[in-house]
């Protein structure tokens, strides 16, 4: 009617839900939903993916608390088990010393998950600093750290990764002691390899972001450059950094895998998934079951690793946000 | 705390358009230039330049609002950005309270942070979507230090989105739960949260539906009387900055070709370019029938802007050997009325 | 018979929080050679109307609940791809907003107007060439037979959007429906284009169903008007009717929003912003969607949607009180 006037004429109705009235976002309206709520969400709806995650938990649960329960040695020699197949007492087997494989197995698991944890970190680490640097100096900078990073993209994996195993193996036994020398080298010379495209990639999302409203707002309020860089760009770059960090830890354990299955990893008596691998490969026809398990154990792991980041590419993916 | 509501059909106080004013702008901005490299060849060496903005200047009072309007390419953007040395300009200078902005290192021009600040055009990229909106508002507080204890500084954010209408419950709301309108009305409380003499406003209004942009326009003017701020408002729709404005600047390919209060620029325009463009503006009303001024071809390149006056290749009156030579300047005409054209001054 | 008859349309999407409605039963009618603008703000339902004529909504999620859209008296909605891609282009052609993003940016523009003639006509790739040629011609733009072997990059937008009606005219379609064609553009462009299309509807004798948000776009180029909001039609009437006597609240709010630039440099007043936001259409309540912006809402106007009836002759309104007025 004539008169009545509305409460302000430039407010929105106060504390309703942007959707106005008779919409079924009533109930979420109660809580707000931040960025990374909505990523669950739709990561929770990759049926594949979300499976993963259990079976991947499981096989991490099963590898850091299994040897609490199991209580059986990694080094029980028993001649008279030589070789014998799966049953109650050996539920994976043993191997040619009658030592049991599912206590090796569970016990590698955790060299296997903590070097590809770890060269992913490195990776991870390295590539996102470069990237940054040369995505937000631009100019020289950026074309000499690109140049770095094609140098290190041209080089040969498997011979220098052999080269610098060679190279640095006993200076680093000496000086750190022999499984953590051994770790070291492992994890610097994987993550070594595969922090290029993560320097990419980060590189190419903060020469977007840079340029974005947002970040032009933050300057003109006065942020310094560290602050837009940590509190701006970053935490919107890190979509598809996660994704690639994932394939980085599937990768890693891999690599692990096959530098111990050459000899080349960590010392004979430590049993990496890999090593196992190594140790059952003679034995194929005879005693399958040596090398299947810790086949199998690599090949889930990778595998649900690998799902998980395709369900995390979904979920994160910018697009879908607004 | 909340807008002085006004009852419709008033006047706006004339109090801007005849009262003289203090004799020393707010704002002086004294031939301004913004080249943008353009690379190629093998070795991505600089071959060519756009010359998006190519000599600027011009004067702004404190408390009133002047419109910067023309088309795409015009440079109206990139000269709201240079003068808040968001992109750096190539040459010229701007004095804001007879400070040289342009000369000024990092930490004074921080300083300036709290003083001039901008409102940008797209209401869903301004916004950063990975912080809430009590972040967003509350950054300028966190990097001037202006919140004494916690406490303050929640108070003054929801003082600040009950004064732009939204309200306390939207706090700890992501960018992406509110409409256009509504985050534009954010980034507004973001602008305000330092409380600034001069805002820019880089097509503040263009990206929102028409019913929201009026009540974006109706709360722009509502804060400037309430806070006395000068505008500095970009735009395209000429309907728009008219509506909005004391004075409007009137720009073409990194020039501005006319300066004149909104009413002059309408009743009598000067330049062939303003005539050409105030009969292109669509009116609301069908029985209003109006002569269009056409206008040939298309803009030019601002790569290689035409030599002399940038606008002779399409105007109707251009005189050979005088308009496509000599670049006119800005004269003066009437009262704060200036056009920068050889036969029209 | 009106060339185009949409009769009680519905287009809803299928969303993770329900079912969108983003048409909710839509009436309009097109005679030949007439132009009707369809005007209203974002997420009003237009763009989605002429979409669903044209069959280029996205099945799955997209769905035509009800309704029929009688082209020539013959419903459109049961058709089949084969025999859609017989109307579109040759009886219906369709322009959009952004001609960068329409036109495929690694084919000449003579070679996209020659696809469409091609296809329709079978005229040999000489042929069809000439009649390229010949629409760029008609669309003004200078030298054309030179600018066919050009690619739309090598264009400017206004350019452009010429192209895309000489694509869209190559067949001579009798209708010809054009979403937001000048909103990307320049006004002085707009106001070009604009003139154009005038210019070859009375040349073409074609229809035209502009698109638009714009209501100083409606005012010059339009016959009749349809006011759409929140998927619903809310006002139809001739272009004079309308703006001298506008029925609808939202249309009245509408119009006392926008600036005009021959008042507003003279005459300052206030703008009447419309209160509030559009409503979310996912699972609409019953009554009015507009009821909650509106100054004169009742409590019947929530009660139940109110039907779009006849005010006064070829004006008609969907407002309860209007309704009661007239």
């Amino acid at each position: 009617m004539a008169g009545s006037t509305p409460a302000s004429a430039t407010a929105s109705p106060a504390g309703a839900p942007p959707g106005g009235p008779g919409g079924a976002p009533a109930a979420r309206a109660a809580q707000s939903v931040s960025p990374w709520t909505e990523a669950w969400r739709r990561f929770k709806r990759h049926r594949l993916a979300f499976w993963s995650l259990w079976l991947l938990g499981t096989l991490v649960a099963a590898v850091l608390l299994g040897p609490l329960f199991y209580k059986v040695g990694i080094n029980e020699v028993d001649f008279s088990a030589k070789l014998s197949t799966p049953s109650w007492k050996h539920p994976m087997g043993t191997d040619d010393l009658g030592r049991d494989i599912l206590a090796r197995v569970l016990y590698g698991g955790r060299i296997s998950l903590a070097v590809g944890l770890a060269a992913m970190l490195m990776a991870v680490t390295v590539g996102v600093f470069i990237g940054a640097v040369a995505g937000m100096a631009r100019g020289w900078v950026d074309a000499a750290l690109m140049w770095v990073t094609d140098l290190f993209l041209s080089l040969p994996q498997l011979p220098l990764l052999l080269l610098l195993i060679f190279l640095f193996r006993e200076p680093l036994k000496a000086a750190f002691g022999l499984e953590m020398g051994i770790f070291i080298l492992i994890v610097v010379v994987i993550g070594g390899f595969r922090w290029m495209p993560v320097a990419r990639l980060v590189r190419a999302q903060f020469f977007s972001l840079r340029e974005k409203e947002f970040v032009e707002a933050a300057r003109a309020l006065g942020a310094s450059v560290p602050r837009q860089v940590v509190r701006h760009i970053l935490p919107n770059s890190l979509g598809p950094v996660i994704v690639a960090a994932t394939i980085d830890i599937a990768a890693a354990i891999i690599a692990e895998s096959t530098l111990s299955f050459l000899g080349l990893g960590f010392p004979p008596d430590i049993p990496t998934w890999g090593r196992i691998l190594y140790d059952g490969r003679d034995y194929m026809d005879l005693a399958m079951h040596w090398a299947l398990f810790p086949g199998i154990a690599i090949f889930l792991t990778v595998l649900t690793i690998n799902f998980i980041g395709d369900g995390l590419r979904d979920a994160l993916d910018p697009r879908r946000v607004l | 705390m909340s807008p002085p509501g006004r009852p419709e059909g008033e006047f706006r106080s004339a109090q801007r358009e005849g009262t003289p004013m203090s004799n020393a702008p707010l704002l002086k901005v004294e031939g301004l230039v913004k080249h943008f490299p353009v690379k190629g060849g093998i070795l991505g060496r600089v071959v060519d330049k756009v010359h998006a903005v190519d000599g600027v200047s011009f004067d702004l009072q404190a408390g009133e609002t002047l419109g910067v309007v023309g088309e795409s390419g015009c440079g109206k953007s990139t000269t709201g950005r240079c003068i808040l040395r968001l992109i750096e300009p190539t040459a010229g200078t701007v004095w804001f309270e007879g400070k040289n902005v342009t000369a000024m290192g990092t930490t004074e021009l921080r300083g300036m942070a709290r003083d001039m600040q901008i409102i940008f055009q797209d209401p869903y990229a301004s916004l950063n979507p990975r912080m809430t909106v009590q972040a967003i508002v509350g950054e300028a507080l966190t990097i001037h230090k202006l919140a004494p204890d916690p406490a303050a500084y929640e108070a003054r954010i929801v003082e600040l989105l009950q004064v732009v209408g939204l309200s306390a419950d939207h706090l700890r709301r992501y960018p992406h739960e509110f409409s256009g309108g509504q985050r534009q009305r954010i980034g507004i409380a973001r602008a305000l949260a330092v409380s600034p003499k001069l805002i820019v406003c880089d097509e503040a209004v263009s990206a929102l539906d028409v019913s929201i942009q009026a009540q974006v326009i109706n709360l722009l003017e509502d804060l400037q009387s309430q806070f006395g701020l000068t505008y500095l408002f970009i735009a395209h729709d000429l309907s728009v900055v008219e509506h909005i404005s004391d004075r409007v600047a009137v720009m073409y390919l990194g020039r501005i070709v006319e300066i004149a209060t909104s009413r002059d620029l309408y009743t009598q325009p000067r330049h062939p370019y303003t005539e050409a463009l105030l009969s292109a503006v669509p009116i609301p009303d069908p029985l209003v029938k109006r002569k269009r001024i056409p206008l040939q071809g298309d803009v030019p390149n601002p790569i290689r802007p035409p030599p002399g006056c940038h606008f002779h290749t399409r105007c109707p009156i251009a005189q050979k050997g005088l308009c496509d030579v000599q670049s006119p300047v800005l004269k003066v005409v009437g009262d704060g009325h200036q056009v920068a054209c050889h036969l029209r001054s | 018979m009106p060339l185009l008859d949409i009769r009680g349309l519905k287009t809803h999407f299928k969303t993770e929080d329900g079912w969108l409605h983003a048409v909710d039963g839509v009436d309009i009618a097109i005679d030949a050679g007439q132009t009707v603008c369809v005007v209203g703000e974002s997420g009003c339902g237009k763009s989605v109307t002429a979409k669903t004529v044209m069959k280029l909504i996205d099945m799955p999620p997209g769905k035509i609940v009800a309704g029929q859209v009688l082209w020539q008296g013959r419903d459109l909605v049961p058709l089949g791809p084969q025999e859609m891609q017989k109307i579109r282009a040759k009886e219906i052609a369709i322009i959009f907003q952004e001609p960068m993003t329409s036109l495929n940016p690694v084919y000449t523009v003579g070679a996209q107007i020659a696809e469409s003639i091609r296809l329709h006509e079978g005229l040999s790739k000489r042929e069809a060439l000439n009649r390229a040629v010949e629409m760029l011609r008609l669309v003004n733009i200078p030298t054309p037979e030179r600018r066919v072997y050009d690619y739309p990059h090598q264009f400017s937008g206004g350019m452009r959007q010429r192209v895309m009606i000489a694509i869209a005219l190559a067949c001579s379609p009798k209708l010809l429906i054009a979403d937001e064609p000048t909103t990307a553009l320049d006004v002085t462009i707009q106001a070009q284009i604009l003139e154009l299309m005038v210019e070859l509807k009375e040349r073409m004798g074609m229809a035209i169903l502009l698109i638009t948000h714009a209501m100083g776009v409606v005012a010059e180029t339009a016959q009749r008007v349809v006011v759409m909001y929140a998927g619903k039609v809310v006002e139809e009437a001739s272009v004079e009717d309308l703006f001298a006597r506008p029925r609808h609240p939202y249309t009245q709010g509408l119009i006392r929003s926008i600036p005009r630039i021959d008042t507003a440099a003279t005459h300052k007043v206030r703008l009447e912003a419309i209160a509030g936001t559009v409503p979310k259409l996912i699972n609409p309540a019953e009554g009015c969607r507009f009821a909650d912006r509106c100054k004169h809402a009742m409590p019947a106007c929530r009660s139940a949607t109110p039907p779009l009836v006849e005010a006064t002759p070829g004006h008609k309104v969907a407002c309860i009180l209007e309704a009661a007025l007239a």
